[in-house]
């Protein structure tokens, strides 16, 4: 097999002999390749770093070669590289096409084994259903309102025109923050029952127009089950302006239903009441499991108990007494607010069974939104 | 509360089918929840508004069909025979709190069982009948929605009623047989000295009629909603009574209601009317309202013409006199301005927005138009807005699920895993967990556990929420992060063993995190809180202030909530990230010459921090050095004790021209002595 002599004479014509020595050895070697292994092993003999036929090449040759001798050497060892790159790639080459059968049949993979799938994070289905229902109204040109989770009387209820005293406070069993006997009622802290107050923070900061879209955590003195949660969320909306009106509430709200739950879904609204708003409205939604009719596959539809219409927020014209709190012409301006309870709607959206679930951060749960 | 549809036609001629009729009153805002039963005996189940006590009754729910089919509300008269004309001595000593007090004896009766269509009626409600008198007052609250109370008039001693406060420590037997402890601030109806009522809530016991009863004393008076409010709650009563005088009974009611009894019992126990009482201390009920019929427009959006409005408000008891043209309207409108009289029963009526409901709920929602308003201003974004979503998205991208934990932990978990004073609620759901969180930690390895419980050991989850500390005179809210990662890190694969989280994956991420922000440099300083594994956790300290944590769970926390595998945690204040701003990308020109590498291995003292050769090394300011990396760390076999190997990828590359081997030679050897001055060496 080849191997690099050293050179006792440097003449140009010793150098030719001995190149043409290492050209028929590179020739009968390249030719010889047949598979991938050799042409490795081929490769590697003749271009390693370390102890390869270049190395050597330049070690014997070039560097042992006397210095008028050197720039010739360098020039002959520099065509012979390049030699060698070129047999090496040609050989490659042919055994690429002669061998593609063979070598691609031993990298095949059973297509039908799992792909190995990289964890990606899911979304709570809690803040994604309240994200889209910001999104609805972004869309409509609100922006996003926030306020603090604890909250003083006043802005809970005083200036949402529940009175002290009054009867529709019960209806929101409110916890209350230790060590406020003391205070005035209106500054003593509790943890907001509705994201209401955010209401009133926003008229106070600025003036009308107003647009705003509340989402927020609100808390009440519930005992945990299924269906209650002493913790949950909402999403208030309040727009404020001269000339809105209820049809304008309506308009509205129905917009945002076709847009949260399809297009084909029809709203209707009832009389309700809230302290502050006036005339109040709950709205309902053609079920958007059995469209309306009540009845699924031959059986009565379960998610709108078959009356065909399910309820989705409560909302009204901002009573003319609140405008009163935060300094608002109720003759010039008027407005609606609109509310609603996003786990409702995620419970209702996805059939959910059990409230607490959203609060276990269980894995099997939470996968299943991926 | 029910409504028997049967008892509704007795005083409106409703001409629609029971269902249909109660559609239309849910389309009114007297909303029928359910309908059980079938002809006769149909009973509606309704759900009133607090705001309608005056509709929690037959004849006021008779009252919204007039208006809703625009059809004649029969009265009801109350026939009563002449009686003796004696009075009947009543005191109201607190005129504030009593308004009102009518009373009525009827002597000589016989207490009977109730005839049979009286106890028929009081089942829908499930009232069971118990003498003709009792009944008598429930018949008529159910009729007529006024609460009234029947004594037996030989045990009121004294024959007198007074109207007063409670004494401090003044006893009281009622009805239900409980000895109530009465506080000045509670309103008694008294008989010589002793109390022989609880206001608006609940007769006594002594006076009750039996059997034995032969004369009575029918009370039908007003009482001031708050004041049975705050006593019903204090002794944590309820009672059909006190929901509606809470809510505000009707003032003018008490003599037709206190009529309405006596001819109940009357007609069924026999007797005579005897000493007749009407009380008056003083008038709750408010005036007459302006209301601008132009308003409805305005608010409503919809032309409702007057004659429509005028007939919608009659109906419900209003009266209207025409007083002008409106002023406030354009002079195009037809619009005028009324005053309104408000009939006493409507103790929720009292501005002009309250009349617009009124005409809006029977006109019916449904037939107003859905419009779209047109808009001025645009989408202001709040500043924590866009850096909160780009950190939830990148968490969601580092695989993290995205949970949600409940706000109260217990006292140990907040002293344990926060300095901060935690908020104490004055009325907690639960012993265990009085507090407002002040760290997210606990919540998260609850979570943890949770999972671990149901079997599931590989957990990436990630909290976004806010925490709580101060005092009881402010409290403070702060936006926090919380991340833990505990088990395998990657998903099953046939192709690779899998391995645990560990330290370095944890950092990164945060790291990760971090990058999103405009942050010059974080430093993570060990140890971290003491909830940590002291060797394995640090601070995350962006320049002076600390905005996180992160680490391995302590072990002995670990062990005491079972874990029985390494939990990795990391927390961070995003009041304080946020202040930073996001980075922004900054495109710089590529080099288009070719990078070098050159790799040393080093041999460092045990106790040589990466960060400091890091930073010996960077301090070279060596401008074509583009990056050091830490490729390979050894420890062990022929590394001496003492010691350790690192194996550092230096890349150089320049801007103006191709690297020369003398230039990265030079370059190197000053980096060999930065490693010897810190005591490390190049290994050979």
């Amino acid at each position: 097999m080849y191997s690099v002599s050293k050179l006792a004479d440097f003449s140009p014509a010793a150098l030719d002999s001995a190149a043409r020595e290492l050209k028929s050895a590179l020739e009968d070697e390249a030719a010889a390749v047949s598979g991938e292994g050799e042409w490795k092993a081929l490769r590697d003999r003749w271009m390693a770093r370390k102890n390869g036929i270049l190395t050597q090449l330049n070690d014997q040759w070039l560097k042992a070669a006397p210095a008028p001798a050197k720039r010739d050497v360098g020039q002959r060892v520099n065509e012979l590289k390049k030699l060698v790159e070129e047999h090496i790639d040609s050989a490659s080459a042919r055994i690429s096409t002669s061998g593609t059968a063979s070598r691609l049949e031993q990298e095949r993979v059973d297509v039908t084994l799992p792909g190995t799938r990289r964890k990606i994070g899911i979304e709570h289905p809690l803040v994604r259903t309240m994200n889209e229902i910001i999104a609805v109204f972004k869309a409509m040109g609100y922006s996003v309102a926030e306020g603090p989770e604890v909250e003083t009387d006043y802005y809970n209820f005083e200036s949402l025109n529940f009175p002290p005293n009054h009867p529709a406070r019960d209806t929101q069993d409110t916890l209350i923050i230790s060590g406020q006997q003391g205070k005035p009622l209106r500054e003593r802290l509790l943890l907001r029952t509705h994201t209401s107050p955010v209401q009133i923070r926003t008229m106070e900061k600025q003036p009308p127009p107003v647009r705003v879209v509340v989402p927020g955590r609100v808390h009440r003195a519930d005992t945990a089950d299924a269906t209650h949660s002493p913790i949950f969320h909402q999403v208030e909306g309040l727009a404020v302006d001269s000339n809105i009106t209820f049809c304008d509430l309506k308009g509205t709200l129905d917009q945002a239903a076709k847009a949260m739950f399809g297009s084909s879904v029809r709203t209707r609204f009832y009389p309700s009441f809230f302290p502050f708003t006036e005339p109040s409205a709950d709205m309902q939604i053609s079920c958007f499991k059995c469209g309306g009719s009540g009845r699924l596959d031959g059986a009565k539809c379960g998610m709108c108990k078959a009356s065909g219409w399910i309820e989705i927020l409560g909302s009204g014209m901002v009573d003319p007494n609140v405008y009163g709190f935060v300094g608002y012409d109720a003759k010039k301006y008027s407005g609606f607010a609109f509310g609603m309870g996003v786990e409702r709607i995620a419970i209702l959206k996805y059939g959910i069974d059990d409230i607490q679930l959203f609060y276990q951060g269980d894995v099997r749960f939470l996968e299943q939104f991926a | 509360m029910r409504i028997s549809p049967n008892w509704l036609r007795e005083f409106v001629d409703i001409t629609v089918e029971d269902s249909r009729l109660a559609e239309d009153l849910t389309h009114a805002g007297i909303a029928v929840e359910s309908i059980v039963g079938s002809g006769e005996k149909t009973i509606f189940e309704m759900e009133i508004t607090t705001n309608r006590v005056d509709a929690m009754n037959h004849y006021g729910v008779a009252r919204e069909c007039s208006a809703i089919y625009d059809i004649n509300l029969k009265p009801i008269t109350p026939k009563l025979a002449q009686g003796n004309t004696q009075q009947f001595p009543v005191e109201i000593r607190e005129p504030e709190l009593c308004g009102r007090y009518t009373a009525r004896a009827i002597r000589d009766i016989r207490i009977e069982k109730s005839p049979r269509y009286i106890a028929e009626r009081l089942l829908i409600e499930d009232h069971h009948a118990i003498n003709n008198v009792a009944d008598a007052t429930n018949y008529t609250l159910m009729e007529l929605g006024h609460p009234t109370h029947a004594f037996d008039l030989d045990r009121l001693e004294g024959g007198k009623i007074v109207v007063r406060r409670a004494k401090a420590g003044e006893k009281l037997k009622t009805l239900d047989g409980v000895q109530r402890e009465l506080t000045p601030d509670d309103l008694v109806i008294a008989a010589a000295a002793r109390p022989v009522g609880l206001a608006g809530i609940m007769g006594g016991y002594d006076t009750m009629i039996t059997a034995d009863t032969h004369n009575v004393l029918i009370e039908s008076a007003w009482f001031d909603p708050a004041t049975v409010r705050r006593t019903a709650r204090r002794l944590g009563m309820h009672t059909d009574a006190s929901h509606r005088f809470e809510r505000g009974a009707d003032w003018a009611a008490t003599t037709l209601a206190c009529d309405r009894v006596a001819e109940l019992v009357l007609a069924t126990g026999g007797g005579k009317l005897a000493e007749y009482q009407d009380c008056i201390a003083r008038n709750p009920t408010h005036g007459p309202i302006q209301f601008d019929s132009g308003e409805v427009r305005r608010i409503l959006g919809l032309d409702i013409p007057d004659s429509e409005v005028s007939r919608i408000l009659r109906r419900l008891g209003f009266g209207l006199e025409r007083k002008g043209r409106s002023t406030s309207s354009p002079p195009s409108s037809s619009a005028e301005v009324y005053k309104v009289e408000i009939p006493t029963w409507r103790t929720d009526v009292e501005r002009e927005i309250d009349l617009i409901e009124e005409v809006a709920r029977i006109h019916g929602f449904n037939n107003f138009a859905n419009t779209l308003p047109s808009f001025s201003g645009a989408v202001v974004e709040q500043p924590h807005e866009r850096p909160q979503q780009k950190l939830r998205a990148r968490l969601l991208a580092l695989g993290y699920d995205e949970a949600i934990s409940p706000t109260f932990i217990s006292n140990s978990d907040s002293q344990r895993f926060s300095s901060a004073q935690a908020i104490a609620l004055e009325n907690p759901l639960s012993d265990e967990t009085p507090l407002m969180r002040n760290s997210l930690l606990p919540g998260m390895l609850d979570m943890i556990a949770c999972n671990f419980n149901r079997g599931t050991s590989d957990i990436r989850l990630f909290e976004l929420g806010n925490v709580f500390d101060g005092t009881t005179q402010e409290v403070n809210q702060h936006r926090h992060a919380c991340f833990s990662a505990t088990g395998l890190l990657d998903v099953f694969s046939v192709m690779q063993t899998p391995r645990s989280s560990d330290f370095f994956d944890v950092k990164g991420d945060a790291e990760n995190l971090l990058a999103l922000f405009a942050i010059e440099s974080v430093d993570f300083v060990a140890p971290a809180s003491n909830y940590f594994h002291p060797g394995r956790s640090a601070k995350i300290s962006v320049g002076r202030n600390v905005v996180g944590e992160l680490g391995q769970l302590h072990p002995d926390i670990a062990a005491e909530r079972k874990f029985k595998q390494d939990v990795w945690l990391a927390w961070l204040d995003l009041d304080r990230l946020y202040s930073v701003p996001l980075r922004e990308p900054r495109y710089e020109r590529l080099s288009r010459y070719p990078s070098i590498e050159r790799d040393f291995s080093l041999l460092l003292d045990a106790g040589m921090s990466y960060e400091r050769l890091r930073q010996a090394i960077a301090a070279l300011g060596i401008p074509e050095l583009r990056s050091i990396e830490a490729h390979e760390l050894f420890r062990g076999g022929a590394v001496p004790e003492g010691k350790y190997s690192l194996l550092l990828r230096l890349t150089f590359q320049s801007w103006e021209r191709t690297l020369r081997d003398d230039d990265v030679a030079g370059w190197s050897q000053q980096v060999i002595a930065a490693v010897n001055s810190l005591g490390g060496s190049l290994r050979v």
